[in-house]
């Protein structure tokens, strides 16, 4: 972060402890995933970008989180979301007028509800379900083998003819579209 | 260095650290990766955190895609020990049970989960509310387990035999891993790699000898036989990564075996609920979710009093 010149804590607000950051993190900020990516996509021409500017959006949530766990994570991710694209547009001296347009719009899109919490456990099972449907064939019969039936990495790999190297970069690949499909709802 | 490529790193990490051989020295490598930069230590919770949810998956797999464990089931296989190649010492093994000082006692709560190593390189895993006392010496290699359930990875050494003594019955090693579980009138002997022999005295004479995806059922007056594929036994030890695995079991028995792990204990009292079954994947310690399946899968009623969840119709 090229803004950003340091990382500790400072005296202002509780310092928060490492479980304490991912916790919060993991449950009010990545299931805005989804949302984030589309409010992106949205205002960002170039869409090779965009997981370059997730991650600087998660990055900047996160540290600040290390500080002080905002009050509410959802107005805080967005507003974040704003300001580093502000900061791209003016450092690159692209001026995208549809994006400073909906960048405005979006007071009022943060304070629409977000998604409900109970809605979203209830349909956790279901959720995961599907996302493992949606893996690719091989990879899915990796991770359930490795997840569910709780087969060893070499247990895979002798009982589906393939190295354990390949199980392991079907596995990493799996990790990584699990995570997207359950928190972005899928890559395009 | 781009998203893509610290995603990547965080998988492969991840993916490291979920194999059976992750050591500390690797943990700490992996603590100063994420430590370099808030963008690894991102990457690496999100991905983590949605590889922990898939745990979860298994218990909406319909029960008609469950892989069958193929158990063929030889009732009362026996297998009789080569005469010699156990030496019978049902009367010298009573003097083993006089305690002496250099015996040592490890015990886990309901719930807990522990691993001792041995000097000589033997692992023993305890699972939930296990007593066991274990008294290895240069000439003796021996231990009780008193209650519950253990794993055992042994380093062979054919002058100094490795013996569990299981009240009245005693399993010898012969370059083994196997699993034993007391419970309260019988004995549950499973070897996963390797030979051991069984005594069962007051049932037969001579040892049994079991080998690779052999299961013993030892009672005071029985002793069954029956063999089980690598798969089933791995469902089996499930526990040893705190995991249980149901398959077309039983919701009495699924019960009664997260019991085992937790103080919140499942009733149910309906014989009809009670025969239901299950095809599932849990965490030893989620009572929770094993309710709420219930509850949404099933369609049963849940019913949450202080340490007891009842589930009727």
């Amino acid at each position: 972060m090229a803004d950003r010149t340091e990382t500790g804590r400072e005296a202002a607000g509780r310092a928060m402890t490492a479980p304490e950051v991912r916790a919060w993190f993991v449950r009010e900020v990545l299931p805005l995933e989804a949302m984030l990516l589309r409010y992106l996509k949205h205002n960002w021409r170039d869409k090779s970008d965009i997981e370059d500017l997730l991650q600087d959006i998660y990055v900047r949530v996160y540290e600040a989180a290390k500080k002080e766990i905002p009050a509410a994570a959802k107005p805080f991710v967005f507003v974040t979301a704003r300001n580093l694209l502000i900061n791209r547009v003016r450092r690159e001296h692209v001026i995208p007028i549809e994006a400073v347009a909906d960048l405005d719009a979006l007071d009022v899109a943060i304070d629409a509800p977000g998604p409900d919490r109970s809605a979203i456990a209830r349909d956790d099972l279901r959720r995961l379900q599907s996302a493992l449907d949606r893996l690719p064939p091989r990879c899915r019969e990796v991770v359930v083998k490795r997840r569910i039936d709780g087969l060893s990495r070499r247990e895979i790999a002798a009982s589906m003819g393939i190295t354990e190297e390949t199980v392991s970069a079907h596995l990493t690949d799996g990790m990584c579209a699990l995570a997207d499909l359950l928190y972005g709802e899928g890559r395009p | 260095m781009s998203a893509k490529e610290i995603r990547a790193e965080a998988a492969s990490w991840l993916e490291r650290k979920e194999r059976s051989d992750w050591s500390d020295t690797d943990q700490a490598e992996l603590d100063q990766w994420l430590a370099r930069s808030t963008a690894h230590e991102v990457a690496f919770v999100r991905l983590q955190s949605a590889w922990e949810r898939t745990e979860r998956l298994v218990v909406l797999r319909p029960l008609a895609q469950e892989p069958r464990a193929p158990r063929r089931i030889s009732p009362l296989l026996m297998r009789v020990a080569a005469a010699g190649a156990v030496v019978a010492l049902l009367g010298a093994g009573a003097a083993w049970f006089a305690l002496s000082p250099r015996d040592r006692t490890y015990s886990t709560a309901v719930g807990g989960r522990e691993t001792v190593t041995f000097a000589d390189g033997t692992r023993i895993e305890l699972n939930t509310n296990t007593v066991l006392r274990a008294r290895m010496t240069t000439d003796q290699r021996v231990v009780w387990l008193e209650k519950g359930e253990a794993f055992f990875q042994v380093k062979h050494d054919a002058t100094h035999p490795f013996v569990v003594m299981i009240g009245e019955h005693r399993v010898t090693d012969i370059g083994t891993q196997f699993s034993v579980r007391r419970g309260k009138k019988d004995v549950q002997v499973a070897v996963t790699q390797g030979r051991v022999t069984l005594d069962a005295p007051g049932i037969a004479s001579q040892a049994a000898l079991l080998t690779q995806g052999d299961v013993a059922t030892a009672t005071a007056r029985s002793l069954t036989v029956t063999r089980k594929s690598q798969a089933a036994l791995a469902d089996d030890l499930g526990w040893r990564r705190g995991t249980i695995v149901f398959r077309h079991t039983t919701l009495a028995e699924a019960c009664a075996e997260l019991n085992r792990y937790n103080r919140v204990k499942l009733v149910i009292t309906d014989p009809a609920v009670a025969r239901r079954t299950i095809g599932a994947t849990f965490r030893t310690s989620d009572v929770e979710l094993f309710a709420r399946v219930a509850e949404v899968a099933l369609g049963l009623h849940v019913n949450e009093h202080g340490d007891e969840i009842d589930i009727s119709r």
